[in-house]
């Protein structure tokens, strides 16, 4: 049966990446190769890395470590962080990376995600969500641009949905309510969009332990499950995040 | 030097199989190409896609390039990988109905909607990600050295259905069996993208590389 996925995400700044890394193997901690390399001998089973560099003058540098990680690490790669335009995607597949992450540009331009999708299939095509709860009851979120401070009054659950008739073959939703809380996955923001669409959704924001993960796929019903800062800082390994959501049953990939 | 020709028909990013067949075995010529020349000058041939069926057949079609595969496929060691599996068989269901190369007897089919697991909850379209496989006969060359029961990375919404089960070389399940490899004679094709499917991926790379099948011309 087809296994949930785990997926390790490397914030990169200007071709290092950040957040820092503390394995005791690693020599060069901001170095995105040995980190990928790791994480691929760990079992993860994709890697995405997030682009956070300030100035487009340096999205160069991005090309180039997607070409260095795809030269030796032969698992799924999805690139985000400032896909604007069909040449940004070019360029990012043609480094090696496998799929795209797409966030503010189909929020202002929506037809960005069809164009996306015919040229380059909608299986290379993902479509980044950060959502906010607006509302306890009922229940509705919104989507947030610009890290979560400006609302859009877009509906969470009818953006993915258009999303996906646009052709977006895969959903990485992020709670901006829990990124970075470590509390664990908004279950019933990931639940309600992966209830509503027929691709596959990574749930993204709040993981603070292996429960958290575990619970994104029983109870929010994710796909898959990321994470960077569990991983990043050792805390667990993502061996050990497998070991333990075997344990409640969910099938992994070991 | 023994050479490898990954054909370049506009459909999806080569690079990665290129790069993965470079590294399971860094003495191979590895050329990602449209020119029939250098495709019929190879000693081995992979045929790669991603996207739709008709898209694949029409971008055949503009560059001229179906005798060429069809040649290539009658007398060199061949290997198919996702939509280049499905463009062996005869006919696909994508697309409202599309002719493809009929290499392999059967057509290409989605997956029905409203699928589920065995919790019941709802199968997701495309299946993506990592499946198990099951080895027809874990003897074949493409197979060896791989334990079984390996997971492999799929990404796809049709599968082959191949009219002869003679011709499935390995099967998974999603939630019922489905072709995930066909062969015959000196033909291989997978479903699933070996590319990036970590050591098991590239170990069968490297066994195409050196696999020397009889051919059936």
């Amino acid at each position: 049966m087809l296994a949930k996925r785990i997926i390790p995400c490397l914030d990169v700044d200007n071709g290092r990446v950040v957040k820092g890394v503390r394995f005791v193997d690693i020599r060069d901690a901001g170095d995105p190769v040995e980190i990928a390399r790791r994480y691929d001998r760990e079992g993860a089973d994709e890697l995405t890395f997030l682009d956070i560099t300030a100035s487009s003058d340096d999205r160069e540098t991005m090309v180039h470590v997607v070409e260095q990680v795809a030269g030796e690490v032969f698992i799924p790669l999805t690139v985000g962080g400032g896909i604007r335009t069909l040449d940004d995607i070019r360029r990012m597949l043609n480094a090696g990376a496998d799929k795209v992450s797409i966030n503010t540009a189909a929020v202002f331009n929506p037809e960005f995600v069809r164009e996306a999708a015919e040229r380059f299939g909608s299986q290379c095509i993902v479509v980044a969500i950060d959502a906010k709860q607006v509302s306890e009851d009922p229940p509705r979120w919104e989507i947030f641009t610009h890290g979560g401070r400006k609302p859009t009054g877009l509906d969470a659950v009818q953006w993915a949905q258009r999303m996906v008739e646009l052709g977006a073959g895969e959903i990485l939703l992020t709670s901006m309510d829990r990124d970075g809380t470590k509390a664990g996955f908004d279950l019933g923001l990931t639940r309600a969009i992966s209830d509503a669409v027929s691709v596959p959704v990574i749930a993204s924001g709040g993981v603070g332990n292996l429960q958290h993960l575990a619970d994104g796929i029983l109870q929010g019903r994710a796909d898959a499950v990321l994470a960077a800062s569990i991983f990043h800082f050792a805390e667990y390994s993502v061996g050990q995040a497998k070991d333990f959501m075997a344990a409640q049953g969910i099938e992994v990939r070991r | 030097m023994s050479s490898v020709a990954v054909i370049d028909y506009g459909m999806g990013n080569l690079h990665s199989i290129a790069k993965a067949l470079q590294h399971a075995d860094e003495r191979v010529e590895v050329a990602v190409t449209s020119d029939p020349d250098t495709i019929l000058a190879s000693d081995r041939v992979v045929f790669p896609g991603v996207g739709a069926m008709r898209d694949c057949m029409a971008h055949i079609a503009e560059r001229d390039l179906e005798p060429v595969i069809r040649r290539a496929a009658a007398e060199k060691p061949f290997l198919g990988i996702c939509l280049g599996m499905q463009a062996l068989l005869e006919e696909s269901e994508e697309n409202g109905g599309t002719r493809s190369l009929g290499l392999i007897p059967g057509r290409v089919q989605r997956f029905a909607p409203g699928l589920a697991d065995a919790r019941g909850e709802p199968l997701k379209i495309p299946h993506m990600g990592w499946n198990r496989v099951h080895f027809s006969d874990p003897s074949h060359p493409l197979w060896v050295g791989i334990p079984a029961e390996s997971w492999f990375y799929f990404v796809h919404s049709y599968y082959a259905a191949p009219a002869d089960p003679a011709d499935i070389a390995a099967t998974s399940d999603y939630p019922g069996p489905f072709a995930a490899a066909v062969a015959r004679d000196n033909l291989f094709a997978v479903q699933f993208h070996p590319e990036k499917s970590q050591a098991a991926g590239l170990r069968l790379l490297a066994n195409f590389l050196r696999w020397e099948p009889r051919t059936s011309s």
